[in-house]
């Protein structure tokens, strides 16, 4: 679909859908994102649970957990 | 690939969606798709009916039967198919104006006849798509563009409205509270009868701006600091509800549902 999608082995990021509202970034437990041009990203993966909050919210579905049962 | 939820229920062609940077109502409406999945229901015999307005946009990206109808007329629309064909789960999704003030008098008479149908009320406090005229749920004293000096109406409790006219189920969560919501909607579809859910929205652009609310962070911010769920609240002083507002389930109750009753009139003139 889109070559602006970013895989890590925890969450996949579309920047194409990323309005840059912010709220991931503000409501993550952890800090592991980020804004960068306008559009989000990791800042430090490491610290990410994989807890879900980033894509229970994103009012534009451009963030999600990596987990398995996002593999179809 | 977006993820499986997103895959499965929306029209993902249509994605991006349309809605402002920031806006609650994608929360919403993905929100409402949980709670289907969680539902297990057969995906050919759902319906989800709008009206007009920000909120009802959602039926465009939502890859179900679904029925984009005229300003305020969602529940109407919604009647029609639900007595036609009493065997759909009929969804509705509607927002503060289209729900309260144009489609006011659907609103109470579904109510009335408990009619089984789930209203989704994204409520953004303003009219969004027209540039953010006061709504009936703008805030006494908040501005909008229709309402320079202040707003003096009073705001419409929507879910006291809904249970006053005799709906069976209905709650409140909000866009922050994206867990309570699913599960909310989900306890709405299982009622037989009429359910209404209010779900509160963030509207940076209109009502936060003209307001002073900041951006769609800090709204949110907002709505999970001055929430107080219903039976915490049960247990507070009434000075510490003060500029506090209630979330969760306020009324679930059986009683007869229109459709069944209709049934009976038909069943009865046949053994004549």
């Amino acid at each position: 679909m889109s070559n602006k999608e970013e895989v890590t082995e925890k969450l996949v990021i579309n920047k194409e859908w990323c309005k840059g509202c912010g709220i991931c970034v503000s409501f993550c437990p952890k800090n592991v994102l980020t804004l960068k041009d306008g559009k989000v990203d990791i800042a430090d993966i490491e610290k990410c649970i994989e807890c879900g909050q980033c894509e229970l919210r994103c009012p534009d579905y451009a963030i999600y957990l990596r987990g398995k049962k996002n593999e179809k | 690939m977006p993820s499986a939820i997103v895959n499965e229920y929306f029209r993902t062609k249509k994605l991006p969606q349309i809605w402002c940077p920031g806006c609650g109502h994608g929360i919403i409406t993905r929100a409402i798709t949980v709670a289907l999945d969680k539902s297990n229901l057969n995906r050919d015999k759902i319906c989800i009916v709008s009206g007009i307005g920000c909120s009802s946009r959602a039926t465009g990206y939502l890859d179900f039967d679904t029925l984009h109808t005229t300003h305020g007329r969602a529940i109407a629309f919604a009647t029609g198919i639900k007595l036609a064909k009493p065997e759909l789960t009929v969804i509705v999704i509607t927002g503060d104006g289209d729900c309260t003030a144009i489609g006011g008098n659907h609103l109470i008479h579904a109510c009335r006849r408990n009619i089984d149908i789930t209203a989704i009320v994204f409520n953004n406090n303003i009219y969004g798509m027209t540039g953010g005229q006061y709504s009936p749920t703008t805030p006494k004293y908040d501005k909008g563009t229709t309402a320079p000096y202040g707003n003096i109406d009073k705001s419409f409790d929507i879910p006291g409205l809904a249970a006053a006219a005799g709906a069976t189920y209905v709650a409140r969560a909000t866009a922050y509270h994206a867990n309570l919501l699913i599960s909310l909607i989900q306890k709405g579809i299982n009622n037989k009868g009429f359910s209404l859910i209010e779900a509160i929205s963030d509207c940076p652009t209109y009502y936060g701006r003209k307001n002073k609310k900041g951006d769609a962070v800090d709204m949110l911010e907002w709505q999970k600091k001055y929430a107080i769920n219903v039976t915490a609240a049960s247990k507070m002083p009434p000075e510490s509800l003060k500029g506090k507002f209630i979330i969760g389930e306020f009324k679930n109750t059986t009683e007869p549902e229109y459709t069944d009753e209709y049934q009976k009139i038909i069943d009865n003139i046949g053994k004549e």
